[in-house]
């Protein structure tokens, strides 16, 4: 049957048809679908691990039982499981192994645009790159064939635009994959102490050498002779792209990344008058033709930064201008994401922002509330960096540095890679205090479940991880629970905590605004009533998204009955944005909130 | 010899059903028999950001998404959006807008102005603007989701695409209970 699916939702699809079983994931914008689509097939066990590390360690044992296993992340979830990868790369497997990896180029959801294919290189780690969602279908079987023939693990690279761009599929049947799940004993193969390590490393050459061998005749790599004049190399939504805008010339379609098929590349080269490499983000494969004493053009007339589309290449390689006309000249205001009306992190974030303190910040959807009005978070690097950057703050300024340095981390976030770093604010004695925004869910890329939610990605009930518990049995001696939609009771905590010495834990409970929505709890609107506004705009400083600002026109100007003699405006709610948490009316000194009727 | 690609692009704001709309354009296409590629971006975008979706279509498409003054048609499903975006139309391109405002945050605020004259801009810069009544149609309607229903009749009208098809994928799409709505709906559009 034919029908359009997303590049994530065609790995998901092709993995079950081939007869992958078992998958073990972290979310991570654009990876996330991938995993949850495949964990609605039948017959398969998909699980959401705490992070990416766990995620690659379970696999690797699901595959050393014989299963064919994959494991899903964003690529920036590939250096936190990147310690198990360069070894995995050692060991071989069992069953399939593969890791799919989801790069970002333009950063559309991500902190940083690291390209992936370096892992390959660096880890010998072959590496294949579909093109499009059908090509994504058939590349998942085609890395578990790889993954078993040569004993190795295999990544899947995909960028955002494939994973979430939509082209025709047609799906198939599942097919048993004839896995074999049994115990197998071979320590001079799993166990990596340096002697057996020694061994390994030499078959791991081996291996690559295999590889480069059969990447000669892998025939997803192939040559699409044209005209002559112009052979272009490329692979993955990079070819898409090249291949739209130059429809005439020659190209060479690698499917596999790393390694790449020196004879192959030599032999296009031979053929053609000009050889170029069109590739997103490094100049991966041009270093490599280069290296083999190709004359090849590319990051001289490419980008290094940002996803091209087909204008971008066209112009870069024909050095001829595009006919685009100049957009009118207006100003268009932005439209930056928010935090959503009602969202916890907006009174938390209210009231850090009104403390003289630094906020070390973490990933997740209270990232957003560095922005102006809230402005309460100051720094965000990595998932889980907040604890330790803030532990070594303090360290770092002393008593200076007390009553000072806060670190914010989201639960699901805490329970990726916070826990370790919290154990070491204990271990080590900083002075700070630590929030963790339990929001009750993974938010920012989709509501996905975690240990603290009680339930799994397939929809188990399980045992819940109790947060405030957890920061006893670490040593925390001050753990804290609060509401932070009750602005009172958070001021009040976040003072006496930031003046007591040593490590404080405050664990910040209230579920998502979308969570509450999904579960369909009843919301009772606010209004503001504009004859007791006073136009302070004090509301405003929460900057939710259901509250603007309405000046007065010429004929309100004259006919409204003022405040005071400088009141411009008032403020409204829009009812069909609001949910009630009521932290607008928290802040009105005049009282002027109420409910909508 | 391969056909000529089209690409149209739909633009709004988060919630507005713009994907929702784009995955219904393409499966009408897939139904008539063509290849379609769609692009679109999820994550920050959901958080109340812009939401665009290219949906490009012919006998082979290669790239999901268009290059900027290539696209045959901007389906707007909110003024301000339409700006946002011209610069993908090609020369003699149409643009079809839906006549409403959603304010920025900024203009929320009272930071920034939401530019008063958004129609004539856009007027000035291409040939071929149609402004369409589609939220308060769909209010009408009694359903204000059905803004994307309506657009796509209108769009329609550009597509040489036999109503039988979009009635047929109208129907696959959407619940027994709101698919007769939705083909009203969709002939609203495509009549006016
Ligand atoms: C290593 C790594 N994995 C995954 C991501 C993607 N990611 C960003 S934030 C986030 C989780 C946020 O959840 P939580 O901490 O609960 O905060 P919330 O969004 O719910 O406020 C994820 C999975 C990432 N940036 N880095």
């Amino acid at each position: 049957m034919k029908v359009l699916m997303s590049g994530n939702e065609a790995i998901a699809r092709g993995a079950y048809e081939c007869g992958v079983t078992f998958a073990a994931a972290y979310p991570g914008t654009p990876s996330t679908e991938i995993t949850e689509e495949f964990s609605k097939y039948e017959g398969v066990y998909a699980e959401w691990s705490p992070n990416e590390k766990v995620a690659l360690e379970v696999a690797i044992g699901a595959s050393l039982a014989g299963a064919n296993a994959m494991a899903v992340m964003k690529h920036v979830g590939v250096n936190v499981a990147a310690d198990p990868l360069f070894t995995v790369s050692y060991t071989g497997t069992n069953g399939g192994l593969v890791i799919v990896t989801a790069d970002d180029p333009s950063l559309h959801s991500s902190q940083n645009e690291q390209d992936n294919r370096n892992y390959a290189k660096f880890a010998k780690i072959p590496m294949i790159e579909p093109s499009d969602s059908a090509e994504a279908k058939d590349f998942i079987r085609i890395a578990f064939e790889i993954a078993r023939k040569f004993d190795t693990p295999v990544f899947l690279r995909t960028t955002t635009r494939l994973s979430h761009s939509k082209s025709v599929v047609e799906t198939g049947e599942p097919k048993p994959s004839g896995a074999v799940l049994e115990i197998r004993h071979d320590p001079r193969k799993y166990v990596m102490v340096p002697a057996n390590a020694r061994l390994r490393r030499l078959a791991v050459e081996e291996r690559m050498k295999k590889l480069a061998e059969f990447a000669e005749t892998f025939p997803e790599n192939r040559i699409e002779m044209n005209d002559p004049s112009m052979g272009i190399v490329a692979a993955g939504m990079a070819y898409s792209y090249a291949r739209e805008a130059f429809p005439e010339a020659s190209f060479l379609k690698l499917g596999m990344v790393h390694p790449i098929p020196a004879g192959m590349i030599r032999a296009f080269a031979a053929r053609v008058d000009r050889l170029y490499v069109v590739e997103e983000l490094d100049p991966f494969l041009e270093e490599q033709i280069r290296a083999l004493g190709l004359p090849v053009a590319g990051k001289e007339h490419l980008p290094f930064t940002n996803e091209f589309d087909p204008g971008i290449v066209e112009t870069a390689l024909s050095g001829k201008a595009a006919n685009v006309k100049a957009l009118p000249q207006v100003t268009i205001p932005p439209r930056p994401p928010n935090l959503c009306p009602g969202c916890p992190h907006r009174g938390l974030f209210y009231v850090l922002g009104k403390t003289k303190t630094f906020v070390a910040g973490d990933i997740g959807c209270y990232t957003l509330s560095f922005m102006k009005p809230l402005a309460g978070l100051h720094s965000c690097i990595c998932m889980g960096a907040s604890v330790g950057m803030a532990h070594g703050m303090s360290k770092a300024l002393g008593e200076g540095g007390h009553g000072k340095v806060v670190g914010v981390i989201g639960d699901s976030t805490f329970i990726h890679s916070g826990i370790t770093s919290l154990l070491n604010t204990v271990y080590n004695q900083s002075d700070v205090v630590i929030v963790i925004c339990d929001n009750r869910t993974t938010a920012m890329t989709g509501m996905q479940q975690h240990p603290a939610t009680g339930y799994t990605l397939q929809g188990a009930r399980t045992r819940q991880l109790d947060i405030p518990s957890l920061g006893t049995v670490l040593g925390i001696e001050n753990v804290r629970v609060i509401n932070p939609l009750d602005l009172k009771e958070t001021r009040e905590v976040i003072k006496e905590e930031l003046e007591r010495k040593g490590p404080s834990l405050v664990v910040a409970q209230s579920p998502c605004a979308l969570l509450l929505k999904k579960k369909g709890g009843e919301e009772k609107p606010l209004r503001i009533d504009p004859d007791v506004c006073t136009g302070c705009k004090v509301c405003l400083g929460l900057g939710c998204p259901a509250i603007s600002w309405r000046k007065f026109d010429a004929e309100t100007e004259k006919t409204f009955k003022k405040k005071t003699k400088k009141q411009e405006g008032i403020a409204v709610i829009d009812r069909d944005l609001c949910n009630g948490c009521t932290l607008c009316s928290q802040v009105c000194k005049f009282k002027a909130v109420e409910e909508a009727k | 010899m391969e056909s000529k690609v089209r690409s149209i692009l739909i633009a709004g704001v988060g919630g507005q059903g713009v994907l929702k709309a784009s995955d219904i354009l393409s499966a009408v296409i897939i139904e008539a028999g063509m290849d379609v590629k769609k692009s679109e971006v999820h994550g920050m975008a959901q958080r109340g950001g812009c939401v665009t979706s290219h949906v490009r279509y012919g006998s082979r498409v290669y790239s999901p998404l268009a290059r900027k003054g290539d696209v045959d048609l901007i389906l707007s499903f909110e003024k301000l959006e339409t700006l946002r975006y011209l610069d993908y139309l090609k020369e003699g391109g149409r643009v079809i807008i839906n006549d409403l405002e959603v304010y920025p945050p900024s203009v929320n605020m009272g930071e920034a102005e939401y530019p008063p004259n958004v129609i004539d801009l856009v007027a000035d810069h291409v040939d071929t603007v149609e402004v369409i009544d589609a939220s308060e149609k769909a209010a009408r309607l009694g359903d204000p989701r059905m803004v994307n229903t309506i657009l796509l009749g209108v769009l329609s009208r550009h597509m040489d695409i036999d109503t039988a098809v979009w009635e047929k994928v109208l129907r696959k799409t959407f619940p027994p209970k709101v698919v007769g709505k939705n083909i009203e709906a969709f002939h609203l559009g495509r009549k006016d």
